[in-house]
Parts: C-alpha cells; structure tokens; sequence
C-alpha cells in the first residue's frame, strides 16, 4: 500500500479544507445577505468548478502559476523555487477546485436562518461580526460543518486537476488516486485495490462521524 | 422624553407609509387591520427600514433625518424591539438571551441587571433554560425582559401578546406597566385587537393604508366612528345606508329608516335632520336573537327576519340574518342548539338604541 501517498492525500485535504473554511464563510455570508444587483455573477464564478472539466481548471491554474505568469515569478523572488508541480500549487489548486463544495452548503445554511433574529441582534446594539459570530455562526454549524466535510472528501477524491497542476511526483504530489491510477497502469490489481479500500474505509468513517455529531443539541424538546 | 416622527416610506405601487404623530412616555397603541403599514412604522423607527424622507427623533435624540442625511444605525439607536414572533435565540439559555445587548457592561453589572429584569418579568426560576423548553407566556416575557435590560429610549412592540391567552396577556401588560412607571419611555404597541386596545385602554393611533386616520382614548376613537372606513376595522361587522326618518330630540333619539328595505331604527340622536342620509353601524355581538317575538324589553329596536345561513368561525356562530337588510349576528353554540336554530327558521333581532352608532355620509 502506497501510504505515503494516503498521507499526501490527507494532509492536502485537511489543509484545503481548513483554508477552504475561512475563505468560504465571508463569501458564503456575502452571497447570502448582499442586496447588490451583480451578485449573480459572483454566484455562478464560484460555481464555475462544478462544471468545469478538472482539465481546464488544472490548465489555467497551470498557466496562472507558471514561472512566466506574475505569480509564478513573485513566488519564484520569494522562495527561489518555481511553483508549478509542487505541494503548494495542488494546494491552490484544490482551494479552487473545492470553492463551491464549501461555500454551498454554507450559504444555504445563511440563507434559512430567521432574518427577525438577525433583526433582534442588531436592535440589541450588536455590530455585524457579533452578529456572525454569536448568532449566525452557531446556527448554522451544520451547513458548516457540511461544507468542511464536503471539500474535505472532494480534494481527497480529486484527480484531473492535482495531474494537471501538480504532476506525479511520489511524496510531494502522487496523491492517492494517481497512486492507485499508476497501480492500475502497472497491472499491480492488488496493491490497487488496498489502497482503494483504506481510501474508502477513511471515508466511510469520516462520513460516520459527521452525520452521528449533526444531531442538533437545541432541538425542541417536549416540555416536563 | 417624547418620541416624534414624521416619515414617508414609498414600499410598493399601491403602498406609502406617511406617518406624523408624537408619541410621549407610556403607552401609545397602533391599531390597523394586516397591511396598514403598523410594522413598516415599527422597523423605521428602529433603522431596519430606511424611509423616503422625513425625520424621527426621541427627546433632543435624533435617529433620523433625511433632510440632514443623517441615520444612525440600528444597533446605536437604543431602541428596544419585541418582535411579532419574538426572534429569541433558540441556542442560548433565557439567561444568555438576557444578557446579549450587555455586552459593552461589565460583568458583574450584567448579573445584577439581568436579575432586576427577569424579576420585573417573573422569569427567575427558567433564566438556565432554553426558549424552547419555556412556556409561550415565559418565552414573551423573556423577549420583553430581553428588549428593556439595555435601558432603551424607546420600546416597540409588534402584535406581542396575540399568541397568548387573555388572562396571561392582562398579568404581562400589568407588569409592563409597573416596569415603565420608573422608566417612563415611549412604548408603541402595535396591535389589530380590538380587545387589546380596550385592555390597555390609552392613547391609540389608528392607522389605514399607511395613513393616520384617527387619534385619541379608545373609546373616542373606536365607539364613536366618524367615518366607515373606521368603523369597519373597529369591529362593526353592520354597516347600512339609511336615511334619517324623524328626530326626537327630547328622548336624545331619531329613527332611522335602511335603505332598500323600510325596517326602521331607533339610534341615539346625532347630526342629520330628517331626510339627512346616514350610515348605521351595529357590531354583531351587540345583537340578540330571539325565537318568538319577544315582550317586556328595554331594547327599543326588535326587527323580525329569517335565518340564512349559519357558519362556524372558532368560537363563534355566524348566523346571517334576513331582515329586510342582510343583518350578521354572533351567537354561541349553546345558544345555537338550545334554540334550535337553523337557516329558514323566523327571528326577532332585538338591537338597543346606543348598540347603533350613526356614521355621518
């Protein structure tokens, strides 16, 4: 079994994931509550993904990090090394890649709150982040909660884009379904199918774990 | 301090809120039917809505004016708001609810206000709770407590006791009153309650189509209707075109005769010299209904008809009377089976003379 790559694929998505979580909620809330007339056309940039062939996405980015693109060449001045095929590129990569699968189930747990309480909050003196932090983050952990999972078990499962971006470079980014693609390529059935089954077994269990905490604690009890 | 507002909200085609009124400490009631733009004057006062134009200040305060472009917002406004269907937050404790607008206090000051304040409202004993393992009358009380532990300059209240039943409705008014004797704010209680107007029985505002139509004591305001429009939202399920057939004024009384039918009423004498066309009003509940023509009465006006229909609505029957006019009575359901009553059947209508309120045309 090709762990090194199992622990590849884990690291990129828990820390895709955890950026993913930051960069999501603000555009989750803003799509949510903005009253501006463009929104729509932020909406459907951020869905792009979801349509998308994972090859055209990995070109662009590709092209976007390239040692001859701005970035490219500012991260190069930075840390002397091209950003194209490593870690860090997968990492941007799937941030993109995993965008909508975060900041869906984000934005419709935003949207079913009760807007009175956001009223409530406010004539209680409390400023927007407040708000957010004390009322609109707590309700909606679930979608939350939901987002991180969902762009966790993405990025693990991903495999155009990270080919595309990152290359097949074991340890820095052979990913586990390169991997199992490559044990494929190499007739090495078995070893394939291991890896398989650990890669479906973690995600059976992540799964497990998230819908077993989503039970709500304030659920309207029956009264003593 | 008084709060004092003048505003225009242009919200649809059909709708604008143009509102003038001053509003000093205790209670001032908004009444109006669903759509007469009572919640659009509540969330103006407290910023949730901006309006067109006008000016809204509490005492020297002031949150609005547009002619200064100046609005301040709603979380500076000190407003306290208890919203329709009372927004508590439903994953914080009674306690946690109480104590969300303290948070610029020190934290010994919260303890100590938050226990003042579910004193005055009698919530002590579920402060470690949430709203909904609470009772709906500790849940209203919990948003009322919650909206007045910050020491607001002025309180709104959006239909907040319809929910409950009127004997807990009567105890939280009472401890409201007793809470704003030391406070002394403006509190605009907004509500389309009939019953509810008479309970608190002050000032009240009546507000149609975004418009003030009426202001005054309630019994002012709602008994002596000054035009249909109002006596229609006051209750008056009868409203009739008649013309005035002959004045008494040495009994304080004229006969009215309604038009299209030739049934006559004696109503309470007011302006209109004979001839003179009037409107007469009589609410449906001020009506009774007899099976035989009844004898030895007080009640000067007893008109027979017949029984057109019977409709049950909560509580109430609905009979729809044929007396010439379509009249439309409340009865009881007991009265309904002990009577025997059913469409077809003959009755007497038996109206007093100060049940009919003359409306001027």
């Amino acid at each position: 079994m090709d762990w090194a790559a199992i622990v590849l694929s884990v690291k990129l998505a828990g820390i895709v994931s955890a950026i993913l979580l930051v960069i999501a909620l603000p555009i989750a809330y803003w799509l949510t509550f903005s009253r501006w007339r463009g929104k729509f056309m932020v909406e459907a940039v951020v869905a792009l993904p979801l349509v998308l062939p994972p090859t055209v996405l990995g070109l662009y980015v590709l092209l976007a990090i390239g040692s001859r693109s701005p970035i490219g060449r500012l991260w190069s001045a930075w840390t002397g090394h091209g950003l194209a095929f490593t870690f860090e590129a997968l990492v941007i990569a799937s941030i993109l890649y995993s965008l909508p699968f975060a900041v869906q189930p984000i934005s419709a747990a935003f949207a079913q709150l009760d807007r009175s309480l956001l009223d409530a909050s406010a004539t209680l003196g409390a400023g927007s982040w407040r708000t957010f932090r004390r009322v609109v983050l707590p309700l909606s952990v679930e979608g939350v909660i939901a987002g991180a999972v969902l762009s966790f078990a993405h990025t693990l499962g991903e495999f155009g884009v990270v080919l595309m971006v990152g290359g097949n470079l074991p340890g820095v980014t052979r990913t586990i379904s390169i991997s199992i693609y490559d044990q494929v390529q190499a007739l090495q059935y078995d070893e394939a199918n291991r890896t398989a089954f650990a890669l479906m077994s973690f995600s059976f269990f992540v799964l497990a774990c998230v819908y077993a905490l989503r039970r709500k604690p304030w659920s309207v009890a029956p009264l003593p | 301090m008084s709060l004092s507002l003048s505003v225009r909200a242009r919200l649809s085609e059909s709708f604008t809120l143009d509102v003038t009124m001053t509003a000093p400490p205790g209670i001032t009631i908004v009444f109006g039917a669903s759509g007469s733009g009572k919640s659009t004057l509540l969330r103006s006062v407290a910023g949730l809505l901006t309006p067109d134009a006008g000016s809204i200040s509490v005492g020297p305060r002031v949150l609005f004016d547009s002619s200064r472009r100046q609005s301040l917002p709603v979380r500076k406004r000190r407003v306290g708001y208890v919203f329709q269907q009372l927004a508590l937050f439903p994953h914080m404790s009674i306690a946690d609810n109480l104590a969300y607008g303290l948070h610029d206090r020190p934290s010994d000051a919260r303890g100590v206000h938050i226990r003042r304040v579910a004193g005055s409202f009698r919530i002590e004993h579920v402060l470690a709770r949430t709203p909904a393992t609470v009772s709906g009358g500790e849940r209203q009380r919990t948003a009322l407590a919650r909206s007045l532990v910050t020491d607001p300059d002025v309180l709104l209240l959006d239909e907040p006791l319809s929910a409950l039943d009127h004997a807990t409705q009567s105890h939280i008014i009472e401890d409201l009153r007793v809470w704003n004797a030391a406070h002394a704010i403006p509190i605009l209680y907004v509500t389309h309650s009939h019953r509810e107007v008479f309970a608190l029985g002050e000032r009240v505002v009546v507000l149609d189509h975004g418009r003030i139509i009426a202001t005054g004591v309630p019994h002012e305001v709602l008994n002596v209707p000054e035009q249909e429009g109002l006596a229609q939202i006051a209750g008056f399920e009868n409203v009739f075109d008649a013309i005035v057939s002959e004045r008494r004024p040495a009994a304080g009384t004229m006969h009215c005769t309604l038009t299209g039918s030739g049934t006559e009423l004696e109503v309470p004498l007011s302006k209109g010299e004979a001839g003179a066309p009037v409107r007469v009003a009589v609410r449906a509940g001020d009506i009774l209904l007899a099976t035989e023509p009844p004898r030895g009465l007080s009640a000067r006006n007893i008109v027979p008809g017949r029984i057109v229909a019977l409709a049950r609505e909560g509580p109430t029957i609905i009979a729809r009377v044929d007396a010439g006019a379509p009249f439309v009575v409340h009865v009881t359901p007991s009265a309904v089976d002990s009577l025997g009553l059913a469409a077809g059947r003959p009755v007497w209508l038996i109206i007093k003379t100060y049940s009919c309120r003359i409306v001027s045309v």
